[in-house]
């Protein structure tokens, strides 16, 4: 079966080529196969596969990354806008606590 | 049941100062998919405090992360346990985890393992170095059906809840008993409930792939298309009620749909390929239709018992 993918044109995947140092974090960890190491550089390869789970943007040590993190999760959506913050996995709280941190990462 | 174990240093089998310290969250199956990938070989587990959580979930939540990694690191005393300075984390702990201030904080070099436990062995014995395919979230059909029963069982707590009134306003169809409609017509409108569960919560997940359209909201439309045509044709042969008004069939073909859109919407949660700008884009248009469609399917419905 071929990769399942959702909507296009959509993710906030940001990737700047000239701070990548060519080292294959982003590649290593992200499971989804985004990203394509070519000449030493990263090059984003399918970007509508992306789930902005934002675990290259964590481990990119030059911080050439960057992406806004979430969970595509529609329950979760639903719970934050009727203000629902603890049904265990589908809220979004920790994504409101986190957007501080997140900005720190370059998130 | 207790899901949450202990976070701390656990020995697999025998292990000394060479053995491979792997990483886990404190969520009982994580920790158990872990031992049972590894029968008979000697590892390190450090067990982090997600309270008990999966690795992913908790990654996510930033529980399975940096500064509690580092910390657990000091607090075992892991540097005095192994003479090895190299921690394997799974590689669905990345989102919590920043490897290069891993090693910056605690010397340990971070390790990305498989996505499943299963692929360690192979991982370990390679030295460290994963398979193609190791590293790439599957969906599968098994793994899709997995999650069916939760999501029936989300959904059935709102079918139980709208329940009494479909008995109550069916008590007011027909000519005869109040008693005897409520059973036939409530039961009837029951029967086209549970199929647009059946719909949005089984139908639609088992063939994902293979439904038209990208928003999850559109592929759970076919099932309950499909499903809102065999409900016309079931209820007048299953109830022996006279067969529906178009009033009714329309009601009908509008409900239908519209709950296994919202089901199928919901899926996204569950799934492995749904980001949440994604998920937000869809919702913008989805919701807005599938309320138009349920609001305006009541009325019809309402409209039909009473007409």
């Amino acid at each position: 079966m071929s990769k399942l993918v959702y909507l296009k044109d959509v993710v906030t995947l940001q990737l700047n080529s000239e701070s990548c140092s060519g080292c294959a974090m982003c590649a290593t960890v992200c499971p989804r196969g985004v990203f394509e190491i070519s000449h030493r550089k990263a090059k984003v390869a399918d970007r509508d596969a992306c789930i902005e789970c934002g675990a290259c943007a964590q481990n990119c040590p030059e911080g050439a990354v960057s992406v806004r993190v979430g969970v595509g999760c529609a329950s979760a959506v639903i719970n934050s806008m009727l203000g629902i913050n603890n049904s265990g996995c589908c809220s979004m709280d920790q994504y409101e606590n986190d957007k501080a941190a997140a900005k720190g990462t370059g998130c | 049941m207790r899901y949450k174990i202990d976070p701390g240093l656990y020995a697999l089998g025998a292990p000394d100062a060479d053995s491979p310290v792997l990483i886990s969250a404190s969520f009982k199956m994580s920790f158990d998919l872990l031992r049972e990938a590894l029968p008979a070989r000697n590892a390190w587990v450090l067990v982090l405090d997600t309270d008990g959580i999966n690795v992913w979930c908790a990654a996510g939540k930033g529980t399975f992360g940096t500064e509690e990694l580092a910390g657990r690191i000091e607090s075992c005393g892991l540097s005095r346990v192994v003479k090895h300075r190299k921690i394997i984390v799974p590689q669905l702990g990345a989102p919590g985890i920043s490897a290069h201030e891993i090693q910056k904080l605690t010397g340990f070099k971070v390790a990305y393992g498989p996505i499943r436990a299963s692929d360690l062995p192979d991982f370990i014995d390679s030295g460290l170095k994963a398979r193609p395919g190791m590293r790439e979230k599957t969906f599968t059909t098994g793994e899709r059906l997995s999650l069916v029963p939760v999501e029936i069982v989300h959904a059935f707590k709102n079918f139980l809840m709208v329940l009494p009134l479909v008995f109550l306003l069916g008590g007011f169809s027909g000519q005869g008993m109040f008693v005897a409609n409520a059973l036939r017509f409530g039961g009837a409108t029951a029967l086209g409930l549970l199929m647009a569960i059946a719909a949005g919560c089984l139908v639609t997940p088992l063939l994902l792939p293979w439904l038209p359209g990208r928003a999850f909201s559109i592929k759970g439309l076919w099932p309950g298309i499909t499903f809102g045509v065999l409900f016309l044709v079931l209820r007048n042969i299953v109830s022996a009620l006279p067969a529906a008004s178009t009033l009714e069939s329309a009601a009908w073909m509008l409900l239908i749909p519209a709950i296994s859109a919202y089901l199928a919407m919901n899926f996204t949660g569950c799934s492995t390929f749904t980001s949440l700008s994604g998920v937000k884009k869809e919702m913008r248009w989805a919701v807005p239709a599938q309320i138009a469609a349920v609001v305006l399917g009541a009325m019809l419905w309402i409209t039909s018992v009473f007409i």
